[in-house]
């Protein structure tokens, strides 16, 4: 008999960073920005298409997408463009095992690859910050 | 923890399914008296013998050796003996069977998927003269340097927490694993094997590493160290150097010719005499 109840986290477990560490949230942080950069160019390439229908048309578009509440949604891609690729730079030095550590004998406390290239999460942080501060006070003091 | 340093008492809340009974599972809970340096897997057996003789679960040999015991432990996959109910720091222990793998009965996870996957990527040393492996004349050359190279990713005990862990593994019943893929680069990176084209199917397939995109947490909640997060990456850097002909494909470990004219290290004793006579078969 073969009744078995199915305990697959799914989406939740995809996402949730739950009680592992940092290294666990930015990669569900990698996942949603990256979706929502996806999300973001697909409307891009609609909006932008509007220039098809005529000067009226495309001045109509951007009239509207000048609302406070678009300039908010611009803002939080940038601010998710700047993660991921700041956390992208981090994800293709450490799959290429860099700074990750050699293959050793366990002793014990356990050391591992999430613990070594911890110092890069770290930076990423720092430099990813640093960036968002600067793109805001761009982005809302010196661009109008 | 309780305040009375008489009686502490933690309240364990277990995850309950009886296939036949139970349409649903649920959540049941037990005061459990501790005692210093009682690990969880003692808080269970405590409850079985005097609150609930249904309550089950899978262990065995209580010192982090087979891998029986795994369970998600306040939210973390771990091994239930390995883990006293002191250093978790909670008066409530939350104990549920490990996410990802189906659910035989109350804390049993059913690890046939895990070995499925185990076995898939063949894990034992293949060589091209099988004739030889199989009557073997003499050992293989291996170095210590290659020894390292593999040990750590031979300690795994298939307790599958790195699987239950595993963001991926979440969503995807296809994808091979962080414990598989460890036990593939294990061998693939032996310096005996010759079966690294054969493993590659599996390890650079859709559904090999390159679904692993460095959530760290099987490494983290490894109880034996294996780090299998460094062998997924190690096996990525070597598709890609090899991609760009970076690293030349090494030659299989020779095997040793038998020793002549050998001389015993005076430093070393020489073993005791014999108790019983030497089998002739």
């Amino acid at each position: 008999m073969k009744n078995r109840l199915n305990n697959r986290l799914g989406l939740g477990g995809w996402l949730g960073g739950g009680r592992y560490g940092v290294d666990r949230y930015a990669y569900a942080f990698h996942r949603l920005t990256g979706l929502g950069i996806l999300a973001y160019f697909i409307m891009h390439i609609f909006v932008t298409g509007m220039r098809v229908g005529g000067q009226e048309e495309w001045e109509r578009t951007m009239a509207f997408f000048n609302a406070p509440v678009f300039k908010a949604g611009e803002f939080l891609v940038f601010l998710a463009f700047i993660f991921h690729a700041v956390n992208g730079i981090r994800l293709v030095i450490v799959e290429l095992a860099c700074g990750i550590g050699r293959p050793h004998v366990p002793a014990y406390p356990y050391t591992n690859s999430t613990m070594r290239q911890r110092p890069f999460v770290v930076a990423v942080m720092i430099l990813a910050a640093l960036l968002m501060i600067t793109g805001g006070v761009d982005f809302y003091f010196m661009l109008n | 923890m309780s305040d009375s340093k008489a009686a502490p008492t933690v309240v364990f809340e277990v995850l309950r399914f009886h296939p036949e009974k139970d349409k649903a599972p649920y959540l049941q809970q037990y005061s459990v008296p501790v005692t210093r340096g009682m690990t969880v897997l003692e808080g269970l057996t405590w409850i079985k013998e005097h609150i609930d003789s249904t309550l089950v679960w899978r262990s065995s040999c209580r010192m982090g050796i087979c891998g029986s015991c795994g369970m998600f432990i306040n939210g973390v996959p771990r091994l239930a003996c390995n883990n006293q109910i002191s250093h978790l720091h909670s008066d409530r222990i939350s104990v549920k069977p490990l996410p990802n793998f189906e659910i035989i009965r109350d804390l049993v996870p059913d690890l046939e998927s895990l070995f499925d996957r185990h076995r898939s990527v063949k894990p034992y040393l293949i060589r091209k003269d099988s004739h030889e492996q199989h009557h073997p004349v003499g050992e293989y050359f291996q170095s210590h340097q290659e020894l390292i190279n593999y040990i750590q990713f031979a300690y795994c005990i298939k307790c599958g927490l790195c699987l239950a862990a595993c963001p991926t593994a979440a969503t995807s019943d296809k994808f091979i694993g962080p414990q598989s893929l460890t036990q593939a680069w294990r061998y693939t990176i032996d310096s005996r094997d010759e079966g690294a084209g054969e493993r590659a199917e599996q390890l650079y397939s859709s559904h090999g590493v390159y679904r692993c995109h460095f959530a760290g947490t099987c490494s983290q909640v490894c109880p034996k160290g294996v780090d299998p997060a460094l062998a997924i990456q190690l096996a990525k850097k070597e598709a890609f150097v090899r991609a760009f002909g970076i690293r030349k494909q090494r030659r299989a470990a020779r095997v040793a010719p038998p020793v002549e004219n050998w001389v015993r290290n005076r430093d070393i004793p020489a073993p005791p005499t014999p108790t019983i006579e030497k089998s002739r078969a």
